[in-house]
């Protein structure tokens, strides 16, 4: 599998990956990478994994064929992964109960992560309830408004939330106020980083326990089709959904991957998070990878109506994957992903997060391309309860939470 | 100040030899950090200029981030000033150019690695090189990474100054071998910023350094007050002070430049008075 090989080259995926982080990192960053290389080959370890993922977080999931959508699109046949089931109401969860199992392996009595619609922080904060482990989240400012229930989640959980006011108050200034805490503080600490970005071993790890999905979706998919499909299309902001939708099938050449990026209000603005389509190579938040940012290296201030997709940034792997070609990178905007929030609604009887409606939007122009006998895998990543109130707020209700 | 430093002949042996005459002087050796660009161009250059009347051995010049992870509160506002007032990479070097002509102080960047990658590795150094930059610190490059930065680094005679933090320990020999420049030991987790207790560790780091390289040490993060500047000069061969000499040009009155002096003076003399033969 390609991104085994690669990512046992210390975390170097094409040009991209590393270790770009300060000193007062290292030393805990190198602990994490032995207690990763020692933990993922250990039955034990992914015994108990499972029986969390299993029975405590609903896996496997379901994988859905949307009749009404294929009809009405008229073209590919559509299967939702169910990823909005699971525990808590998204993929997150997948990657904390792996990162939470091993820090307690490693000792650790509490955990800190960042967060942006949320989603990664309610996971979080409720497997550390779950394992009795001190929480603590990150969450841009503008965000615990857009996001306001998500908060109160947490809290129930036994969470601290603190509110990020530096910068653009958005997922980009969690992460670094997570980092910064990190650098404090990392005897008794483990920094759950919710995506698959960040200095190596993240990226790896936070791929591996997200690639479940792929798993599941292959061996799901040959029993009631006895097929691979055709194309596998997820929402990308740092990109841990769509690594973990991508896994299994990256060294199955006639798979389409397609990977869907917030365009915000058009790429042509300056108000979107599309990495791929308008970012160029750069250093930050431990890796190398694809930013946006200006030509003096300054990361921009980006946008998009989704808090989770709303990332100057991309995981390595992603960026590797677009280079070589093997992955393709879209943009959908706001008002696409809108419109998919209320067709998938419409027609499937399904509320799915904004975030994953990016993906929702892009096989509604794919399916009616694609031949009959064709499968389109969509992951459906997070549920879309924490967004209700802000899509009636954007489509000129006066609704609050 | 001095004519000579026009000459470009001269300054490019001077580029090598800077650093190392400021830490061999008869004194310890007192490095005080500026934000390009705070609160404005001119400002931060007579800021530069203020440490080095009040007898700054280094000045370490801040390139702003638009995301520094490794400083605290104080320098994150610095940088959002100098944003403010435009500074961008091409206008730091013209800044450094603008301190040249007026001081033949040691001049170190703080710089975070992507200002450097998008300017482009050996374009970079070698602007350091043209300008009269002595050497680059890079809070977020660990020595897993530094290959390849190194040997520009080292093509233009740019120290590459190492970081060396309270949780490096074994970690230690590998980070000091070939140091050129100074090592800059973080007192304490964390952040910059001033704090009221510095590491009590600090002694003990020191030791491992000393047993790995003879390059000098210089200790930043937390100092602010010249008791503490004197605790370290104990054991240290220098003093970083960033942050509270932030916090006066934060105050930005006609008085600025005075008291950066004044601080500076005050801060120096307190270190001036441990003799560098005496921890040797």
């Amino acid at each position: 599998m390609q991104t085994k090989k690669t990512s046992e080259l210390n975390g170097r995926f094409g040009q991209y990956g590393g270790q770009y982080i300060p000193e007062t990192l290292m030393s805990e960053v190198t602990k994490l990478a032995k207690a990763y290389e020692r933990y993922r080959n250990d039955p034990d370890f992914q015994a108990e994994m499972m029986d969390l993922l299993k029975n405590y977080a609903n896996r496997p999931s379901l994988l859905y064929y949307a009749k009404r959508m294929t009809a009405d699109l008229g073209g590919a046949q559509i299967y939702f992964k169910r990823e909005d089931l699971n525990h808590t109401g998204s993929h997150k969860i997948n990657n904390v109960i792996g990162q939470i199992l091993l820090a307690k392996k490693m000792g650790k009595t509490r955990v800190i992560a960042e967060t942006g619609a949320g989603q990664h922080g309610v996971a979080t904060a409720t497997v550390a309830a779950l394992m009795g482990m001190e929480c603590e989240i990150f969450m841009g400012q503008v965000d615990t408004k857009r996001q306001a229930l998500n908060v109160y989640r947490m809290e129930l959980l036994g969470a601290k939330v603190n509110s990020i006011t530096t910068g653009t108050g958005t997922l980009k200034d969690a992460v670094n106020a997570a980092m910064q805490e990190w650098s404090r503080r990392t005897s008794d600490t483990h920094y759950v980083i919710g995506s698959v970005m960040g200095p190596y071993p993240f990226p790896t790890m936070v791929s591996d326990f997200q690639s479940i999905i792929s798993k599941e979706i292959k061996q799901q998919l040959q029993e009631e089709t006895g097929k691979l499909p055709d194309a596998v299309v997820a929402c990308v902001g740092g990109g841990s959904n769509a690594m973990g939708a991508f896994y299994h099938f990256i060294d199955e050449p006639t798979v389409r991957l397609i990977g869907c990026e917030a365009a915000g209000k058009g790429v042509d603005t300056k108000q979107h998070a599309a990495t791929i389509e308008r970012g160029s190579v750069g250093i930050f938040h431990g890796m190398k990878s694809k930013f946006l940012q200006n030509e003096d290296g300054q990361i921009d201030q980006v946008y998009s109506i989704s808090a989770g997709l709303d990332y100057p940034g991309i995981g390595p792997q992603h960026a590797a994957l677009a280079d070589t070609k093997r992955a393709e990178y879209v943009g959908i905007t706001d008002d696409e992903a809108v419109e998919a929030f209320e067709y998938i609604a419409r027609q499937e009887g399904i509320i799915a997060a904004i975030e994953s409606c990016h993906a929702v939007a892009y096989v509604m122009k794919l399916a009616p391309q694609m031949k009959k006998d064709q499968i389109i895998v969509c992951n459906l990543s997070g549920r879309g309860d924490k967004d209700v109130a802000a899509i009636a707020r954007y489509k000129g209700e006066k609704i609050y939470d | 100040m001095s004519q000579l430093l026009r000459d470009t002949k001269e300054r490019k042996f001077m580029t090598e030899q800077r650093l190392r005459e400021a830490f061999g002087k008869q004194h310890k050796t007192f490095i005080g950090f500026v934000t390009a660009g705070d609160p404005t161009f001119d400002k931060s250059v007579a800021s530069i200029l203020a440490l080095d009347a009040g007898g700054a051995d280094v000045v370490e010049v801040g390139i702003p981030f638009s995301d520094p992870v490794a400083d605290g509160p104080v320098i994150q506002d610095a940088d959002l000033r100098a944003f403010a007032a435009g500074i961008t990479t091409t206008k730091v070097f013209e800044l450094v150019e603008e301190v040249r002509r007026k001081s033949d102080v040691s001049l170190v960047l703080l710089v975070y690695l992507n200002n450097i990658f998008k300017y482009g590795y050996d374009r970079f150094f070698s602007k350091c090189k043209q300008v009269g930059i002595d050497g680059v610190i890079i809070p977020d490059l660990p020595m897993e990474e530094r290959g390849e930065v190194l040997p520009f680094a080292h093509k233009y005679q740019c120290a590459l100054i190492p970081l060396v933090s309270p949780t490096s320990a074994k970690r230690i020999p590998q980070i000091v071998q070939g140091t050129t420049g100074f090592v800059y030991v973080v007192s304490s987790m964390g952040v910059t910023g001033v704090r009221s207790q510095l590491d009590s560790n600090l002694e003990d780091m020191i030791a491992a350094i000393r047993n790995s390289t003879d390059a000098p040490i210089a200790v930043g993060f937390g100092i602010h007050t010249p008791e503490q500047a004197a605790k370290i000069a104990a054991i240290a061969d220098g003093v970083i002070v960033g942050s509270a000499i932030v916090k006066i040009i934060a105050q930005n009155t006609a008085e600025t430049s005075k008291k950066i002096t004044e601080y500076t003076r005050k801060m120096s003399k307190a270190i001036y008075k441990i003799n560098r033969e005496k921890s040797l």
